[in-house]
């Protein structure tokens, strides 16, 4: 044993000496101003987001791959917030990660979080640092909106004044509504709305309530779940209120897949409805055969079978590379979020390791034509893009029914 | 909104899912129990036991071609036996690994040693998981028939359900119960078990081999844990490398609240919690559960610092 460790500490220190030597080679011999700079992403890589997860960090990769700028050396690397003991994203290795990427000097960029409810720990250390934070996948409105989130949001999480968080998704504020008009549009007359206690799944499903109360839906019951083994008590608590369609606010890590099979058992014909937290492969894995006909989620943007010009463009490619013909939504917004960040270390030319120019020229991104569509982000660093579908379950994948709208 | 009638009628649902849940519990909470009572050991890995305990099932049902769901009428019961079996064997022979290795050789050191070491072992434990089914929960195939016996059978029109799992779960865990408490009561382990808890220095001046003693505890609790398993996975349909968190705690509460060290007092604990559990997600909502289960131990440790059922510390 302690000659093996020997031997690997030695191998060890000639690969660092190695790695060494050339980054030095290539620093001497290329021009004066080559630079080498850093994307660091941190998404849950560990417990049921991992799925998508590694689509978004794989696309990512492929962004950073087939761009190329001039003088400039791109590294990345992608960081898991979410911690084996939990299964699930953790404030405090979120909370390390920021930290991670702020004394890191060669940090340009942090591409994520996955959960809204990690990116309130790491916007406030990041916006200390000057850092420029795209995410991918954050969805609650108060992130960003002021008025749509609690009272103290968004100024909470800019203690510097200046913003240096945006998004390529479209937020809750909309996503919440569409679904609350879907769900009338679908015939419910009395909607159960459960929420998994988080920052994200509560978020949407107040939005939803709120819609759905405009609407003239009445309301079977809402209440926060916690993660449980099963959820029979729930479930019957949903019949007895006479509910025919339940909207759960919530990932899917969070285990409505057990929810709504639980549900199912009881109460056959309800609907289920979820947002972009259960929009995705894994839910419909666990929840086998009771995520049927009747089982709904909502999510930004359109599915890959609907993708035209650049998005089909970006999906072949996509494909090719990782053999994927089907990802979850979430893939090409990590594609997105890196061309963004890339677009602006390549305008910054000369200044591509200064994390101030990097800053300004993401959070300046006006009319970006890419692989979503032309749009910018606005002052709150919003996306100006507002489509979302809606899918349903069928035979163990999402498909597609149609574009949504509050209208 | 619903009347006098309907509120009984969620409550006597909310009472059997209970028990249902409780049966659970008080498995887990057994195992703590017994490992409690010989050796004063808090042994906080043996929910992570439980998951791989789920863990031996599923490969188990995997490599005997039922991954996939079964429709009513096709349990394949020899393979729901095997995979017991095997699970029990695996958690049971791994947890007196674990008291060998990891335990045994600190019962002489200061009581926080073994608990810390219990700690490292859970730690061993989860990580193991990960790396056997991936950081992804799993589903767990359906293979029990899907009959309810209240509307099915007596064909009442209520939401109280007594499905054809909660017979399964309850007429194993029962029996389970009930043998262990044999085991204690009558076998000459037994006896040499009660011995060695109540004074183990004496019990091996009197003959008792003390450590065949606590090995045969430790295989009982892992036992036990395994069987726990395969009820949990085909009940809930579904299992993950974390889940020995939750649930080990949950059993070490149930454990605590019906007197640690005190078999009865676990399994007592273990119904009382899932119980509760039930009536408090029914009535005052889910986020309430774990505030409201944990309010109650704290009432009964204020009054009942032993538990429910214990006598004491001088035993």
């Amino acid at each position: 044993m302690a000659t093996r460790s020997r031997t690997l500490v030695v191998a060890l220190t000639a690969l660092a000496l190695l790695v060494g030597a050339c980054g030095g080679g290539a620093g001497g011999g290329g021009a004066s101003t080559a630079k080498t700079v850093k994307i660091i992403s941190s998404l849950p890589m560990t417990g049921a987001s991992r799925t998508q997860t590694v689509e978004i960090v794989n696309s990512i990769k492929m962004a950073i791959d087939e761009t190329k700028i001039t003088n400039v050396t791109v590294q990345f690397e992608a960081l898991d917030d979410a911690t084996a003991a939990k299964g699930s994203w953790d404030a405090a290795q979120e909370a390390e990660n920021a930290r991670k990427a702020i004394n890191d000097k060669s940090v340009v960029a942090y591409i994520g979080t996955y959960n809204s409810g990690a990116a309130k720990v790491s916007i406030p250390l990041l916006n200390q640092a000057g850092l420029v934070m795209v995410s991918p996948a954050n969805t609650y409105p108060g992130l960003t909106k002021p008025g749509k989130g609690e009272a103290n949001e968004p100024g909470t999480y800019y203690p510097s004044g200046k913003r240096n968080y945006a998004r390529v998704v479209p937020a809750d504020d909309i996503q919440g509504a569409v679904a609350a008009q879907w769900a009338k549009d679908n015939g419910a007359k009395r909607v159960y709305i459960v929420h998994d206690t988080q920052l994200y799944g509560k978020g949407v499903a107040d939005v939803f309530r709120a819609k759905a109360k405009e609407l003239g839906l009445a309301e079977g019951g809402y209440e926060g779940a916690d993660k449980a083994d099963n959820y029979r008590a729930l479930a019957n608590k949903i019949k007895d209120s006479g509910s025919d369609l339940v909207f759960y606010g919530g990932i899917v890590d969070n285990n409505p897949a057990v929810l709504l099979k639980d549900l199912k058992a009881v109460v056959p014909s309800i609907q289920f409805m979820g947002p972009d937290g259960i929009n995705c492969s894994e839910f419909l894995k666990q929840a086998g055969p009771a995520a049927d006909a009747k089982t709904f989620s909502t999510f930004g943007g359109v599915p890959p079978e609907k993708y035209t010009g650049k998005a089909a463009e970006w999906l072949k490619n996509y494909d090719a590379k990782f053999q994927n013909k089907n990802p979850n939504p979430y893939a090409i917004y990590g594609y997105e979020a890196a061309k963004v960040v890339l677009a602006a270390i390549n305008k910054a030319g000369d200044k591509a390791d200064d994390r101030a120019t990097v800053l300004a020229n993401v959070m300046g991104t006006k009319d970006y034509d890419g692989v979503l569509g032309k749009w910018s982000f606005d002052a709150n660093g919003d996306t100006t893009l507002t489509q979302f579908s809606g899918s349903v379950a069928k035979g163990g994948s999402w498909s597609f029914v149609k574009e949504l709208s509050t209208k | 909104m619903p009347c006098g009638g309907a509120r009984i009628d969620l409550f006597l649902a909310a009472i059997v899912i209970g028990i249902t849940n409780g049966a659970f519990i008080a498995l887990i909470a057994l195992g703590y129990t017994l490992v409690y009572g010989i050796i004063e050991l808090i042994n906080f890995s043996h929910g992570d036991l439980f998951m791989l305990g789920t863990f031996a099932c599923l490969t188990t049902l995997t490599l005997l071609g039922f991954a996939t769901e079964v429709g009513i009428g096709g349990t394949p019961w020899w393979a729901l036996l095997a995979a017991m079996l095997l699970a029990m064997a695996f958690c049971g022979t791994l947890n007196v690994l674990a008291e060998r290795i990891a335990y045994r050789p600190l019962r002489k050191a200061p009581r926080l040693a073994p608990l810390i070491s219990a700690i490292g072992v859970s730690f061993i434990y989860v990580n193991l998981g990960l790396l056997w089914q991936g950081p992804t929960p799993r589903r767990f195939p359906d293979l029990l028939p899907q009959y309810d016996f209240v509307s099915q059978m007596f064909g009442l029109e209520t939401l109280v359900r007594f499905t054809f799992k909660d017979l399964f779960v309850l007429g194993l865990a029962i029996p389970l119960m009930l043998a262990l408490a044999w085991v204690i009561r009558n076998t000459r382990m037994g006896k040499a078990m009660r011995a060695v808890a109540q004074d183990s220095e004496m019990a091996s001046q009197m003959g008792i081999d003390v450590n065949r003693v606590i090995s045969f505890t430790f295989l009982l609790g892992g036992i036990l844990a395994g069987a726990a398993g395969l009820m949990y996975g085909l009940y809930n349909n579904n299992t993950v490398f974390t889940l020995g968190f939750d649930a080990g705690l949950k059993a070490f509460t149930a454990a605590v609240l019906g007197g640690i060290g005190n078999v009865s007092g676990a399994a007592l604990g273990g119904f009382v919690l899932g119980l509760l559990s039930a009536i408090v997600i029914t009535f005052l909502g889910g986020q309430w559960d774990s505030v409201g289960v944990f309010s109650l131990l704290v009432i009964i440790l204020v009054f009942k610092p032993t538990g429910l059922l214990g006598q004491g510390a001088s035993d």
